[in-house]
């Protein structure tokens, strides 16, 4: 019997971290930025959080309060990324070298980044703790809403997340809506679609690509923060968070640069990815690698009919990959 | 108000035409300070003094013959999927999935070698092994390549996909196969018989590995510049539009490149199952399917620089590997170095592409404009 009700919370929370990369990617390719680096700021946003956890548990000792527990974390993982995404931007903006090298580059290293700090921590800091386990801070991160209880299935359904999936949602419909009715998403658009023109314009082509590779490398690096504090329950194991850096660069296309479809989208990758555990296999547990495959498969299968249609509003950015220098033309 | 207009700090001009000697000159200063920078990070890590740092992992690259050895198979490995890398690359196609290809190539040996190992004779098995993994390299590239020149499919994330639609394929295959049973891997197949396997040249093992990569970089380098096929995959990189009108069949030039790309792909993951590994893993190709890609990028297509990036990465990353487990560190500490020598060499490309003049009254001289196309004011 498949279970629907358990199945609907587990996806939307394995579709958070990818609501976060999405949205990310989203603003950042909008500017003309093709930052294949998220996998990579993701790990770092996960593991930069985890260093200003550990720290501020060591330091604390066993007296956890609440602010310190979710800013310290917050603050460090968004400046964790922040760095990442101004080394994409001073490589692909003002040295104008190729966005996919950087990217790649980006993600070799953060996700090194991620996995050494990860395993390493201990030895470095010289502490006397077998494994890196943040119960303490983490039960901050994942601490559902306060009425959740006693509401059952919709309760269950609709407040059992920690506060990050909540901003992660927010974040989605803000950012849709910044970038479709105001003017600063007017001209941060202009200028992924034509920068010549939006220069001629007087629009500042640097700072607005600067900006949004920025900030979407903040948001994204949420993604990796909420999945090792809030999912992981703050256990980090190095390569845990795996692909999905890449699958949130593929729900950019899937949603056609629409973070509000994005919302949708992902919760339903987090179920694509999941879904093999609630398929009923009996004891054959290869073919369960088997359905690993879906959220994969799917997204080929998407590209391919969105490539196919080729519908004038459902294409990318125009100058999306290129740099932008003022005299060539 | 407007403020009045004054001359810049900095304005960068475009240049073309670097003599090749300053390119590399440039190239080396990145390489050097990246080095500086790296043994900053280790000093950092391990508390070691910066010139300790890189006897320890000189010697963890080149300290005994055998480290030699692994340190050529691991090279032959990386420039192998880099050539194999570069003539799509050359056509401005970015093929993702080496990792995925390698990986499906070397499935495709190792099911050969399970299912065929006791029924055929040696020479046939290997030759049946050697077309069916380079057959499936090619077609893992093959279909992204394919709905590429059709439908203009975007052939980053669809190659990118097909590395994890092969890794899912090949876990499958790891339980299907596993021995000894519960163990969750493969083991070393064939121990016994050893059918399947490739030959050793005298008594180095990975001698044959290193011969077959070096001939193919040597042929790779012919192909792409002196052969018509390879003509052509520049001028579809350069502009489809102009490659239309001089008559070139643009659909049949990207499918070809990429049935070669990937092929090359999968004959990289049969010489690492038949030649030296034995056994077959998720992780056979361990993220070296995009390390493949910047080294062609960062070669530019270049053989012999193809080969210098490919050593000094592996030899970074076998010091790196000495290090860590000198001090107990994580082994993940060469995808940092690897990152930052990356980092520098990627930048450096713009002090070849640009040319950076000072304001004069800011101390620096201004250079006669030379090959001077346009200015930027920054």
């Amino acid at each position: 019997m498949f279970d629907i009700i358990s199945f609907i919370p587990r996806a939307i929370v394995q579709g958070i971290p990818l609501l976060f990369g999405c949205t990310g990617e989203t603003i950042s390719e909008k500017s003309g930025s093709l930052n294949l680096g998220i996998p990579g700021v993701m790990y770092v946003g996960g593991i930069c959080g985890v260093i200003g956890a550990f720290l501020y548990e060591q330091h604390a000792g066993g007296n956890v309060s609440a602010f310190p527990a979710v800013a310290i974390p917050l603050l460090a993982c968004l400046l964790g990324s922040l760095l990442m995404g101004l080394l994409f931007s001073v490589l692909t903006i003002t040295l104008r070298v190729n966005q996919n090298v950087v990217g790649l580059a980006m993600t070799t290293f953060g996700v090194g980044f991620g996995n050494f700090f990860g395993g390493s921590l201990i030895k470095l800091t010289g502490s006397d703790v077998p494994s890196i386990a943040l119960s303490a801070t983490s039960q901050y991160f994942s601490k559902a809403l306060p009425f959740a209880q006693g509401t059952g299935v919709f309760g269950k359904l609709f407040f059992s997340y920690g506060f990050l999936a909540y901003v992660a949602v927010i974040i989605a419909f803000i950012t849709a809506y910044v970038l479709k009715r105001t003017r600063t998403g007017l001209q941060l658009r202009a200028v992924g679609e034509n920068p010549a023109t939006a220069d001629a314009a007087g629009i500042n082509i640097t700072k607005y690509k600067y900006l949004a590779t920025c900030i979407g490398c903040m948001i994204a690096g949420l993604g990796g923060l909420y999945y090792v504090m809030d999912y992981a329950s703050g256990v980090w194991s190095n390569d845990a968070f795996g692909d999905r850096g890449w699958l949130a660069i593929a729900l950019v296309i899937f949603t056609l640069w629409r973070p509000n479809i994005a919302v949708f989208a992902s919760f339903l990758f987090g179920g694509l990815y999941i879904l093999y555990l609630f398929i009923p296999t009996g004891t054959d547990l290869a073919i369960k690698e088997l359905y690993k495959m879906l959220p994969y498969v799917v997204t080929i299968i998407v590209l391919v009919i969105t490539g196919m249609r080729n519908k004038r509003e459902n294409q990318p950015p125009e100058s999306l990959g290129l740099p932008y220098f003022r005299e060539d033309r | 108000m407007r403020k009045e207009s004054k001359e810049p700090l900095i304005h960068i001009t475009k240049r073309r035409g670097v003599p090749w000697q300053k390119a590399w000159l440039i190239r080396i200063i990145a390489i050097a300070l990246a080095l500086v920078i790296c043994a900053i990070v280790t000093t950092a890590a391990t508390g070691l003094d910066p010139v300790g740092v890189y006897g320890t992992m000189l010697e963890g690259a080149f300290g005994t013959e055998r480290k030699v050895w692994i340190l050529g198979k691991e090279t032959a490995v990386l420039l192998c999927i880099s050539i194999a890398m570069a003539p799509a690359f050359r056509m401005k196609f970015w093929n993702l999935g080496g990792e995925g290809q390698v990986l499906i190539g070397a499935w495709m040996t190792a099911a050969c070698m399970i299912v065929l190992g006791d029924s055929l004779p040696g020479p046939l098995l290997i030759l049946v092994m050697l077309i069916s993994s380079i057959l499936i390299g090619a077609l893992w590239a093959g279909i992204p390549a394919f709905f590429k020149a059709k439908w203009n499919t975007n052939e980053t994330l669809f190659t990118l996909m097909m590395n994890y639609v092969a890794i899912q394929l090949v876990a499958y295959y790891i339980i299907v196969w596993e021995s000894p049973k519960g163990s969750g891997k493969v083991g070393i197949i064939n121990q016994m018989t050893r059918s399947g396997w490739l030959p050793s040249i005298g008594n180095y093992q990975y001698l044959l590995n290193i011969l077959i990569v070096a001939l193919l970089t040597a042929g790779i380098y012919i192909y792409l510049q002196y052969s018509k096929h390879g003509y052509e995959i520049s001028v579809v990189g350069e502009s489809q539009s102009t490659a239309r009108y001089v008559g070139i069949k643009v659909e049949r030039v990207i499918i070809r490149t990429l049935l070669l790309s990937g092929g090359l792909c999968g004959l990289c993951g049969f010489l690492m199952v038949a030649g030296t590994d034995h056994t077959i893993t998720t992780t056979l190709a361990g993220g070296r399917g995009f390390l493949g890609v910047m080294v062609a990028w960062l070669a530019q297509f270049n053989p012999l620089a193809m080969v210098l990036v490919s050593l000094l990465l592996c030899v970074l990353s076998r010091g790196a590997g000495e290090i860590s487990t000198a001090y107990g560190l994580n082994q993940s500490f060469g995808d940092i170095l690897t990152g930052i020598i990356l980092f520098c060499i990627i930048g450096s490309e713009f002090f070849i592409n640009y040319k950076i003049h000072f304001r004069k009254s800011a101390g620096g001289k201004l250079e006669p404009p030379a090959g001077k196309e346009g200015t930027e004011h920054v």
